[in-house]
């Protein structure tokens, strides 16, 4: 295997302006609670996201954290309940931005290849349509070579070999890529990617993960990374932002985030993903700060949710005021920044420096 | 130091008839699983590793037939049995008492119209008869406890529980009747990392406590080799290598083995850019006559199409690969 450099992320930039952003959207849900009563789902909370050209956000937590919600406001499916989206800083809410020329700077890319593809349709149709709709070819010769064009730049190549394929006839991550060159076919600015890979067989994963790295690098595109998979964020993206339980509580360059998480959650989350280097490295085992024993940490109930922050319930440093209000951002020096009480009340020192994480196998008694 | 064999597993083939043809998901399967130890099986989706699993604790059902192949199970107390001749009367008074099963949907497995306490105090009492209803429940507190959940959940109804609480119920459940080996087919798949590692880091405890085997199928390698002892790779229905977790990190053999290493990047480590496998697995309907790797592999040779590879020992693992046969001459050229 090639021994290459993944290349540098880029500094951060904050002196261009986002392509699209998310200015305090929050997302609450009307749902009926068991007993037949209705409640709200307070899904996403003022959350802020900023997506830029050339660059990728990983936006990660755990499942109902909402993080298809946030890309479902930023793709126009849902309005915000309160906030606004950006679109070159413009807002696009009723009577901004026209949903159809929104939709070609704008594309979802969802999780399943298999249920976003049309069955019926081989790829030479499925994305000359695509190319048709929204204008960028017209004779039967634009759009073929489109549609080559498409497929070279998905890595489907030879090109011909694919034309006439029916979705049934691809494997997952060559479909997956057929649903990334039909959003390709729309010459969007922003691709928004809800766990594209995650029902991808592992072995051809980082295939669809190093084509979005392409189109980022080579096309200039800005990308919302979904994921469960924090290590596959570090892998694709420049930034990464957390999420628990619809509140936005830490983010900033990637190797900062990881390396020193600032928020508690962050902490767990790393500790708790497997990473063989760091367990099967001799003897680098210590306790970690969150031990399993007892009652185990449940996540909580979007419809109830904790009061304050989110995550005091499973937090080890909670304080009263963790419980009272959601803390304001602190920001540091290198760009990251984080929603924790510890670095506003001057009691950072309780989660820095990291210890090495607790190996798996270091848990026993 | 090795402890004795639990399960001696010996040339094992399990075929699916179908109208389209058979297909063989597991194909001379062999390999000693001993007393308390935790083998991880890891390969890609259709590689077989569900079907190996079923076919262990005897539940596959038709069109799977085990073809070819002994299991032999060695109980703590008596002679060894061939599982695969054993009858489905006495294979169920093994079950849950000996080999249990934990699956990847905990709803597929819990009762959803029965209480969480009635669901173990069904399994403890079919198991021991002579335990009354009461001390039946208080048993079934201690093993929700176990797992970190409060026995005052037992009477709660399977929906009314999270999905890590199910899973982990399903998990205290097989250890209900203390058995010697537990099989889990992607238990954790469904739940968070942060739930997972809670999980995981309970049943190794518990293993240390009760000194249980457990055989552990998941696609996801890098929890594998964090998890288990040893670790067999499987790639469509053959085990291409068998070691432990530290020298199939290392010292992978199979280019399988280092392709499927090199498609989970490094949470900590320096990164470099990886690439995964390209290509997709074989047809099992319809063989290659030589390794079934080769189409993908990047050391393929004319060598790779002659036969199918048999496992060999080469240093500390087990490895089905002609680049380790010491009569090919490439084989040399990469020693
Ligand atoms: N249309 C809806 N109506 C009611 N509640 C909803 C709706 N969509 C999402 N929710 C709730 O909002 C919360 C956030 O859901 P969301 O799908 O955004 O989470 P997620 O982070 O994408 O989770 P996952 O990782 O499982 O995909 C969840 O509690 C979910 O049940
Ligand atoms: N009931 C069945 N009838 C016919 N073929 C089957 C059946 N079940 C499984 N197979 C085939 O047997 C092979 C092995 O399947 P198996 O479910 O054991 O794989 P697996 O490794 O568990 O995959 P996954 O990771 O997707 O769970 C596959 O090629 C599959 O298509
Ligand atoms: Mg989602
Ligand atoms: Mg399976």
């Amino acid at each position: 295997m090639p021994d290459t450099p993944v290349p540098a992320p880029r500094g951060t930039s904050d002196s261009v302006a986002p392509v699209l952003e998310a200015v305090g959207v929050s997302k609450h849900f009307e749902v009926r609670n068991r007993g037949g009563n209705n409640a709200v789902v307070r899904a996403v909370e003022n959350a802020g996201i900023a997506l830029h050209r050339g660059r990728i956000v990983a936006l990660v937590g755990e499942s109902g954290s909402g993080k298809t919600t946030v890309a479902r406001i930023l793709g126009r499916f849902y309005a915000p309940t309160e906030g606004e989206i950006r679109l070159h800083g413009r807002p696009v809410a009723a009577g901004g931005i026209a949903r159809r020329d929104y939709f070609r700077k704008v594309q979802l890319i969802f999780q399943d290849p298999f249920g976003s593809l049309n069955s019926l349709h081989r790829v030479r149709y499925t994305l000359g349509r695509a190319l048709k709709l929204h204008g960028h070819a017209r004779s039967r010769r634009e759009v073929e070579d489109g549609v080559i064009d498409l497929l070279r730049r998905v890595n489907l190549t030879p090109p011909e070999q694919y034309l006439d394929k029916f979705p049934h006839e691809l494997s997952g991550g060559q479909r997956q890529r057929v649903v990334i060159a039909r959003a390709l076919a729309v010459r969007p600015e922003v691709l928004l990617g809800d766990e594209p890979i995650s029902m991808l067989d592992v072995s051809i994963r980082l295939d669809v993960l190093n084509l979005l790295a392409k189109l980022r690098d080579e096309e200039g595109l800005a990308l919302l990374y979904i994921t469960h998979d924090i290590a596959s964020a570090r892998y694709l993206c420049d930034e990464i932002d957390v999420m628990y339980a619809g509140q936005l509580v830490e983010g900033g360059p990637k190797e900062a985030v990881i390396q020193s998480p600032k928020h508690p959650y962050t902490r767990l989350l790393l500790d708790s993903s497997p990473d063989p280097g760091r367990s099967l490295a001799a003897g680098s085992a210590s306790e970690g700060l969150f031990t399993a024993t007892g009652e185990l940490g449940e996540p909580p109930d979007p419809a109830d949710p904790p009061t304050g922050c989110r995550f005091h319930p499973r937090c080890p440093f909670a304080m009263d005021e963790c419980r009272e209000s959601f803390p304001e951002r602190t920001e540091f020096p290198d760009g990251q920044w984080v929603h924790c009480w510890l670095h506003q009340k001057g009691r950072a020192h309780l989660l820095a420096p990291a210890p090495p994480a607790q190996s798996l196998k270091e848990t026993r008694p | 130091m090795t402890d004795p064999a639990l399960l001696q597993v010996d040339g094992l083939s399990v075929d699916y008839l179908t109208p389209q043809g058979s297909a063989r998901a597991c194909s001379d399967i062999s390999f000693t699983l001993r007393r308390g130890e935790i083998l991880g099986v890891a390969g890609e989706s259709g590689s077989g590793k569900s079907t190996l699993i079923t076919a262990l604790t005897r539940l596959q059902r038709p069109p799977a037939v085990t073809s070819a192949g002994r299991i032999v199970y060695h109980p703590a107390d008596g002679e060894p049995v061939d599982l695969v001749a054993q009858s489905e009367r006495a294979l169920r008074r093994r079950r849950w008492r000996q080999l249990a099963i934990v699956m990847q949907s905990a709803m597929d497995c819990l009762n959803p119209v029965m209480r969480l306490g009635a669901q173990f105090t069904d399994v403890l009492r079919t198991h021991d008869p002579s335990l009354d209803r009461a001390a039946a429940w208080q048993r079934a507190g201690e093993l929700v406890r176990m797992v970190g959940i409060a026995p005052d959940r037992l009477p709660a109804y399977p929906h009314e529980l999270s999905g890590g609480m199910r899973q982990r119920s399903l998990i205290a459940l097989a250890l209900a009747c203390d058995p010697d080996l537990v099989v889990m087919d992607e238990p954790t798949t469904a739940v968070d990392v942060v739930m997972q590692r809670q999980i995981l880091a309970q049943v190794l405890r518990l293993r240390e406590r009760f000194g249980f085997a457990v055989v552990f199928v998941t696609h996801d390698l890098s929890l594998l080799l964090e998890l288990a002892d040893r670790i067999a790779i499987m790639y469509a229905g053959r085990i291409v290598e068998i070691g432990s977790s530290a020298d199939l990190y290392h010292r992978p053999k199979h280019p399988y083995t280092k392709g499927l290493r090199d498609s989970f990047p490094p949470l900590h480590a320096p990164l470099r850019e990886l690439s995964g496998i390209p290509g997709s697995p074989p047809d099992l309907r319809d063989p290659l006559p030589g390794c079934a790797f080769g189409p993908r592999c990047p050391r393929a040779h004319a060598a790779c199409e002659q036969a199918v590879p048999p496992l060999r020992t080469v240093e500390a693992q087990d490895v089905a690969c002609v680049l380790y046969d010491p009569q090919n001459p490439e084989a040399t050229a990469h020693a």
